[in-house]
C-alpha cells in the first residue's frame, strides 16, 4: 500500500473513531478491508481508496470503521474485574446508595458478553440485592455488533469462553446450534450505538463504567479526552474499570488507581470509598 | 505436580489434550475407555479427569457414576469433554457429579478457562 493511501485510512479512522493506526498494523488494512471493497463492488482495495478520496457515502465510511474495529470479547473476560465488582464495588454501593439504584455503563461492549456477564453476576447475588434496581447500558461504535448483542445469541464456541457451565444451564436456552440468553437476563441490559469521541452527557450519569481494552487503540490525546469526559459522567464516588494493559497514569489526573485493587480507578478527591486491605502475600504453591 | 487423567477413545484427541494439560502444569495419564480409567483410578486417584462420553466397553457417564462411589472418588475434578452438546446431556453429567463440561471441538483456551473456573489453575490474569 502506498504511504499516501495508508495516511488516508489513518486520518479517517482517527477522525471517525479515535482509532490510532500505526504502520505496524498496516497489514490489517488489506485483510479487513478487502471484504469491504468486495461488498461495495470495487475490484480491489485501491479502487475503494479512490472512492474514499472523493465523496464517499457515510455508509461506506461506517463499513470501513467497523471493519477496522477489534471486537474481541468473552464472558467474564479476565474474571478479576468481575470479582472486584462483586467484592469491592457492590459493597460500597449497597452502603452508599439509599435510593437502591445503580447505573452501569459498558463502553465499547462489542457483542454484549461483558454487560450480560454483569447481569448474570447481579442475578447470582440477588439475595443480597433485593429491592435494587440496576440499569446496565452497553454501547459500541459498531452498529453490527450492537445488533448481535441485542439478539443475545451465541455460538457454542462463544459460550465456552469464560462462562461456567452452571450459568449456561441457568441463563441460556438452546436454539438449534446457538445458545440464546433467557429474557430475564436480556431485559437487564439496554444497548445503544455510541462513539466515545462524542459528548457523553447525553447518556446520563453512571456509578460504574467498564471501559476495558479500548484505550489501547487510542493515542495519548484521545485517551485523555475520553477519560476526562468519562470522569465527568461519574458521581464523586464513581468507579471506572480499565483493561489490564491500560492506565490513567501519565495521561490524566482526573482519575487515580484505587489502592489494593487492579484496574479500578476513582476520583482523587473522593474520600468516601473504603480502600480494601492489602492482599496477604499469597502462599507459595509447589 | 498435580495429575490429570485424559479419557478418550481417540488417540488423536488424547494427544492434543495431553499437550494442553501438560502446558497447564499437569502430569498426564491416558485411558482409552471408562473401564481402563476406572482401573487407573483404583491405582492412583488423579486430581483432574478430562472425560469423553461415548466410548466402547464403558461410557464416560458410567465411569463417572462408579468413580463417585469409590473411596476418595469425590476428590478428582471431572470435566466432560464430548460432542454431546445438548442441555439434557449437560444436565445429566452435572447431576452425576461432573464439575465442568466442554463441548467439542475445544481448544487450549477453552480447557484453560474451564480449569481455572473450577480452581485447577490460577488464571493468568488473576
Amino acid at each position: 500500500m502506498r504511504i499516501s493511501d495508508f495516511d488516508l485510512y489513518k486520518d479517517l479512522l482517527k477522525e471517525k473513531s479515535g482509532l490510532t493506526l500505526t504502520p505496524d498494523k498496516s497489514y490489517l488494512l488489506d485483510s479487513r478491508l478487502t471484504p469491504v471493497a468486495r461488498k461495495w463492488n470495487c475490484p480491489n482495495l485501491e479502487a475503494m481508496t479512490h472512492i474514499l478520496r472523493g465523496m464517499p457515502s457515510s455508509d461506506l465510511v461506517k463499513d470501513v470503521v467497523e471493519a477496522m474495529t477489534t471486537n474481541e470479547t468473552s464472558f467474564f473476560r479476565d474474571l478479576k474485574p468481575f470479582d472486584q465488582f462483586r467484592d469491592v464495588i457492590l459493597p460500597h454501593m449497597t452502603k452508599s446508595r439509599p435510593s437502591k439504584k445503580l447505573r452501569i455503563w459498558c463502553a465499547a461492549c462489542s457483542t454484549g458478553q461483558e454487560p450480560y456477564s454483569l447481569a448474570m453476576l447481579l442475578k447470582e447475588n440477588a439475595a443480597k440485592l433485593s429491592g435494587w434496581q440496576f440499569e446496565i447500558i452497553g454501547t459500541d461504535i459498531d452498529t453490527s455488533v450492537i445488533e448481535q448483542a441485542k439478539k443475545g445469541e451465541y455460538s457454542q464456541f462463544e459460550v465456552q469462553r469464560g462462562l461456567p457451565i452452571q450459568m449456561l444451564m441457568k441463563y441460556f436456552e438452546q436454539k438449534a446450534d446457538r445458545w440464546a440468553l433467557k429474557q430475564d437476563i436480556k431485559s437487564m441490559v439496554q444497548y445503544k450505538h455510541f462513539n466515545l469521541l462524542t459528548p457523553m452527557a447525553m447518556l446520563g450519569k453512571f456509578d460504574v463504567v467498564f471501559c476495558r481494552n479500548v484505550l489501547i487503540y487510542f493515542d495519548r490525546e484521545t485517551k485523555e479526552t475520553v477519560l476526562k469526559n468519562m470522569s465527568a459522567v461519574l458521581p464523586e464516588d464513581g468507579f471506572v474499570i480499565l483493561g489490564g494493559a491500560e492506565t490513567v497514569l501519565g495521561i490524566t489526573d482526573v482519575l487515580k488507581p484505587m489502592d489494593n485493587t487492579r484496574g479500578i480507578y476513582i476520583k482523587p478527591t473522593c474520600t468516601t470509598i473504603a480502600i480494601p486491605a492489602a492482599p496477604k502475600a499469597a502462599a507459595v504453591k509447589a | 505436580m498435580p495429575s490429570c487423567l485424559v479419557v478418550d477413545d481417540s488417540r488423536v484427541v488424547r494427544k492434543v489434550a495431553r499437550r494442553i494439560v501438560e502446558d497447564l502444569g499437569y502430569a498426564c495419564e491416558e485411558a482409552e475407555d471408562g473401564q481402563k480409567a476406572y482401573e487407573a483410578c483404583t491405582k492412583a486417584m488423579p486430581d483432574a479427569i478430562l472425560l469423553d462420553w461415548n466410548m466402547p466397553v464403558m461410557s464416560g457417564i458410567e465411569f463417572l457414576e462408579k468413580l463417585r462411589q469409590m473411596p476418595n472418588g469425590k476428590g478428582p475434578k471431572v470435566i466432560f469433554c464430548t460432542t454431546e452438546n445438548d442441555m439434557a446431556h449437560i444436565t445429566r453429567a452435572m447431576n452425576a457429579g461432573a464439575n465442568e463440561y466442554i463441548m467439542k471441538p475445544f481448544d487450549s483456551e477453552i480447557i484453560e478457562s474451564k480449569f481455572s473456573q473450577i480452581g485447577l489453575v490460577t488464571s493468568k490474569s488473576a
